[in-house]
């Protein structure tokens, strides 16, 4: 018990003392989890909205691989990239296994799909409300997708968020490409299931606790953009 | 002579043969022959799943028939602007303001970028909300919105104007308000296709009247002469039905 308050403390005054090493693991993990979710978007958001409005033959069934690839795990997501990356593998050359760029990799992997099926769900939605409408004024199909990308583009803040929460969080993934690599690929994910296997509590509880904290700030800021935006747009 | 060649040809008349709308086993039109002229306004009457809406739908465009044929005069080519807007009983609005609203529909019929906000701008004004014209648009009143859908359909001076029960959620100073737009629209020039509930309306804005009655027209008369004497005994049923104190 006196071991974990001890390590409590510990990890407090890490934080409160901006740690440096702290610091740039904090800032590593932020800017592959954000550059992962800026691809993601790129990717998904389109992908989802055009699913949504265009009906083509095996629609369904795209549609249920989709979701079904929101619980993609994150360990073969690593591993798949591990094998295209590896020196033998066809993306060889390039150089990038153990690299942030092959963290980003794995993790746009992981979480486009979750973009992608999340925004089809929330356009798809918003197309029964105006397909009438939007057809009526001679909006074709793939206009109507980015239409409606736009006007519910406070719903998209929370699936952005949820991309977000995924990348930062998952540890199979970046620690098989990245190899967690002290000043190099070590993120916050990394750190924790490393220093605790090593009995070092206080870094991992510290690194936590941030964790924690981002992932709180980042879902209440969520939660207020979209409530201000709803009652001023209706 | 070279103007009279260019000036495209009226979408109108429409002309419906035959047609067919089913739905499963259920015909919800039922072979429809008709064709709607340019000028009179035209009111669509009848019990509630007559087929109406689906009628209009048909019309527009936005369903396609199981069979018969629906033809415009001069077809609208697919891609290109239309020529014709629908006002429906909900109004559907975007999340941006209501002059965006306007200047989208406009963006949609190819008028190009620096006359859309004039444009906009002039056909709130012919609704009277100019001054809500940066209100986002779906926080304004049920009203204010249904006004706002006309003046959309307004600024793009379609040759063809459906409306499918555009007052049915109003109270009535509001309703009066849409049936000025109404009236405006038509001494502009556009016809006036509009199904009602409101046979008073009916009846302040009607030329004719195409009642409908199991997916079929049954009968199709001006509208004093349906209102004095309907030819159909369905009609007059439907009347007295919709008006008992005149029994």
């Amino acid at each position: 018990m006196n071991d974990i308050s001890n390590a409590v403390m510990e990890a407090l005054h890490l934080i409160g003392g901006a740690d440096p090493k702290l610091l740039d693991i904090v800032l590593l993990s932020l800017r592959v989890s954000i550059t992962a979710v800026a691809i993601a978007a790129v990717i998904g958001l389109p992908l989802g909205a055009a699913i949504a409005v265009k009906r083509f033959p095996g629609h369904h069934t795209v549609v249920v691989i989709l979701n079904a690839l929101m619980g993609l795990p994150p360990v073969v997501v690593g591993l798949a990239v591990y094998l295209l990356l590896s020196r033998a593998g066809p993306l060889g050359p390039l150089g990038l296994l153990f690299t942030p760029t092959a963290m980003v990799i794995a993790q746009s992997i992981l979480i486009t799909p979750i973009i992608a099926a999340l925004s089809r769900q929330v356009v798809e939605d918003a197309w029964k409300e105006y397909r009438d409408q939007l057809r009526s004024l001679g909006e074709r199909p793939l206009g109507a997708a980015l239409t409606l990308l736009w006007d519910v583009r406070f719903s998209m803040v929370t699936i952005l968020l949820a991309g977000f929460g995924r990348a930062a969080a998952e540890v199979g993934a970046v620690i098989i490409v990245g190899g967690n690599i002290d000043g190099v690929t070590r993120v916050m994910t990394t750190t924790i299931a490393l220093e605790t296997s090593k009995g070092n509590l206080p870094l991992a509880l510290g690194l936590g606790m941030i964790l924690l904290a981002i992932v709180i700030a980042l879902n209440a800021t969520a939660y207020v953009v979209k409530e201000t935006a709803q009652q001023r747009f209706g | 002579m070279n103007i009279s060649m260019r000036a495209p040809l009226s979408l109108l008349p429409l002309r419906l043969h035959d047609v067919v709308f089913a739905a499963g086993d259920r015909r919800i039109i039922d072979g429809v022959t008709l064709t709607l002229e340019a000028g009179p306004r035209t009111v669509v009457i009848g019990p509630n799943g007559a087929g109406k809406s689906v009628l209009m739908r048909l019309c527009h465009g936005l369903l396609q028939p199981t069979s018969g044929r629906i033809a415009w005069n001069s077809p609208e080519l697919p891609g290109a602007p239309r020529r014709q807007a629908m006002v429906f009983q909900r109004p559907v609005m975007l999340r941006r303001s209501a002059l965006a609203n306007v200047a989208y529909a406009l963006k949609l019929a190819g008028v190009a970028h620096i006359e859309r906000e004039a444009r906009g701008r002039a056909a709130l004004r012919r609704v009277g909300l100019d001054h809500l014209a940066n209100s986002p648009a779906r926080v304004l009143s049920g009203g204010e919105q249904q006004r706002l859908a006309l003046a959309r359909a307004w600024a793009l001076r379609p040759e063809v104007l459906f409306l499918d029960e555009p007052t049915a959620n109003l109270d009535p100073g509001a309703a009066q308000e849409i049936e000025r737009v109404i009236s405006a629209m038509h001494d502009a020039g556009t016809k006036i296709v509009m199904i009602t509930h409101n046979l008073g309306q009916a009846h302040r804005l009607g030329d004719e009247i195409l009642f409908i009655h199991q997916g079929r027209v049954l009968e199709r008369a001006p509208a004093d002469r349906f209102f004095k004497h309907p030819a159909s005994a369905e009609a007059a049923r439907f009347l007295e039905g919709e008006l008992p104190w005149q029994a």
